[in-house]
């Protein structure tokens, strides 16, 4: 039982059943808390009182599962923490053991990182529109944003062989060179999308059903977000200017031009205007790593820590060896910690690595946006509606996996 | 500025001198100099260590100079040595664009420190999860209650002495 701390059910005074307050249990089987998050509310009629997440529903350890694996190991596992933005998940992983060992990347493996990451954030954001949507009632838009989704994953499927579960960036580059007729796929789609996020807009830009559910409601401010460790769109949508991207850059994304969209009314319907915005800008980015992807290796020059082409561990005696060696052993990973950030979907995700030297992460700690943006989600809530609640979980865009871990 | 530097400072006295013009490592070295013990710049990253009294003295002198948003805080267990857990405070600078780390030693026998909540509200989950998964407590923390794990849950897994697979019962 969830001790609240005020009293629960009171006896009814004198002014009726008014400062009756009521506890109400929302979730974790709830279809609009977008997985297993359960939310007790302290409800006086329909005015939120108090608030409380209840997570761990989806806690798998992976943060001790890491610990028993090698490095190259933990990057299929780290595709299962925000299973909706899986390139994301493998680029801060990577970037932060490459750091521990200063490892050198080439231009095209970055570029095709970044090219891939943008539009792991277009997926995400599209599966958050779509249910965000669908949770205000305009169902329509979600058969839409799941129909370019589709496409996204099928480029997916094609570059790395799965879906969902890429692994695709690897510590010191990339799993293989992408096929072929990647880069026109992707053209293909990348071209048509900017009308796609019109007709969103369309659909929920002017109507009013949906602006009346969103404006004005789930505010935070920029103070209350920065204080709340909140960050991403959400922190954007309160007035706050930063973007890791643009301000601390990594992978090579200070060689592109973008906009960082921010708004200063701090309530969902701007969390939906950035949103947006946000993936037409992603649009602008795939557009220049598109036209400028440089020629060249896809793998760092470091045989003890990249596995060799198929083609020369067949051939070649020395590089049998050393793919035997990763395999079988690992490769010792200098001791050291670091902390990696990157900008994903949801906001800073961070990746802190601590090397005790062996072939074995010491210590693996996942950041995400999600575990933070909850803490913010009673100050969003207090002194609003019930239904608003559902909301402003929308529109925080929440994925349980990244929470629980 | 200092993101440039490329070499490693290792020591106290290395950082002071390399990087004399940091506001971190000056409004600490201000503001509790004796607890300040030992500071380091490795792989572009600044770690800043001090004793485990001075944790909340020293989020707020670093939060006085620029560095405001709590980003990450965890523990590190290095067991069987002593002192066993490590506890990292990420704090960025949005002004200053940089993540520092704010870090501590505590013991095992007495595994429990100030509660960050004061200083950020948003330490709150993450000082939880600490407790929950390596059994630190946190003094004055408003909620320390477990987060991951049932209720009822034996032991702390991310203990280095709590195998992998679990208990078995």
């Amino acid at each position: 039982m969830i001790d609240t701390g005020s009293p629960i059910l009171t006896v009814p005074t004198a002014e009726g059943a008014k400062d009756q307050h009521m506890v109400l249990n929302m979730g974790p089987q709830h279809p609009s808390t977008h997985g297993v998050l359960r939310l007790v509310l302290e409800i006086d009629g329909e005015i939120v009182v108090r608030l409380y997440p209840e997570i761990g529903y989806l806690h798998t350890g992976i943060e001790k599962t890491c610990e028993a694996k090698f490095y190259q190991q933990v990057v299929p596992l780290t595709d299962r923490v925000d299973y909706l933005g899986p390139m994301a998940n493998n680029l801060c992983y990577c970037l932060a053991v490459e750091k521990l060992l200063e490892l050198e990347i080439p231009a095209r493996a970055q570029w095709i990182r970044v090219l891939l990451t943008e539009l792991t954030r277009i997926n995400s954001h599209l599966i958050w529109l779509g249910t965000h949507a669908m949770d205000i009632g305009a169902l329509t838009v979600f058969l839409y944003t799941f129909r370019e989704r589709e496409e996204i994953l099928r480029i997916f499927e094609a570059v790395a062989g799965q879906r969902m579960m890429t692994s695709y960036f690897r510590i010191g580059g990339l799993a293989m060179e992408p096929p072929l007729d990647m880069f026109d796929r992707i053209r293909k789609f990348i071209k048509s999308f900017p009308e796609k996020i019109d007709e969103y807009s369309n659909l929920l830009t002017g109507n009013p059903i949906f602006f009346n559910r969103l404006k004005g409601v789930g505010y935070i401010s920029g103070e209350d977000a920065v204080a709340l460790a909140v960050t991403g769109p959400v922190m954007r949508a309160s007035g706050i200017d930063f973007d890791t991207r643009r301000d601390m850059p990594y992978s090579g994304y200070e060689k592109f031009q973008f906009k960082v969209p921010i708004s200063t009314d701090g309530d969902c319907w701007a969390r939906y205007m950035v949103r947006l915005e946000e993936m037409r800008e992603s649009v602008k980015i795939i557009n220049q790593a598109l036209d400028g992807v440089p020629e060249g290796p896809i793998k760092a020059d470091a045989p003890k820590i990249v596995l060799p082409d198929r083609e020369k561990m067949k051939t070649q005696m020395e590089a049998l060896i050393h793919h035997f060696k990763i395999v079988t052993e690992g490769f010792n990973v200098p001791a050291g910690e670091v902390y990696q950030q990157i900008e994903s979907g949801h906001g800073q995700m961070g990746y802190y690595v601590v090397s005790d030297g062996t072939a074995k992460p010491w210590r693996v700690h996942m950041r995400y946006p999600g575990f933070a943006t909850l803490q913010a989600l009673e100050t969003m809530c207090q002194g609003r509606m019930l239904a608003d609640v559902v909301a402003v979980v929308g529109s925080i865009d929440i994925v349980l996996g990244e929470i629980d871990r | 500025m200092s993101e440039t530097l490329s070499n490693t400072l290792l020591g106290k006295a290395a950082v002071m001198e390399g990087l004399a013009d940091h506001p971190a490592v000056k409004a600490l070295n201000e503001a509790i100099p004796e607890q300040f013990t030992d500071a380091k710049f490795d792989r572009g990253e600044l770690t800043l260590t001090v004793k485990p009294e001075a944790i909340v003295a020293a989020a707020k002198a670093v939060k006085a100079a620029s560095y405001v948003a709590f980003q990450d805080m965890t523990a590190v267990d290095w067991f069987p040595s002593s002192p066993r857990f490590q506890l990292s405070y990420h704090i960025l600078s949005h002004a200053q664009k940089e993540i520092i780390r704010l870090r501590t030693m505590v013991e095992d026998t007495d595994a429990s420190i100030e509660s960050m909540t004061s200083v950020w509200e948003g330490a709150n989950y993450y000082e939880r999860e600490v407790f929950d998964l390596f059994g630190i407590r946190f003094e004055n923390h408003p909620n320390l209650r477990r987060i991951m794990m049932p209720e009822d849950w034996n032991g702390h897994p991310l203990r280095k002495d709590y195998p992998v697979e679990g208990y078995r019962s």
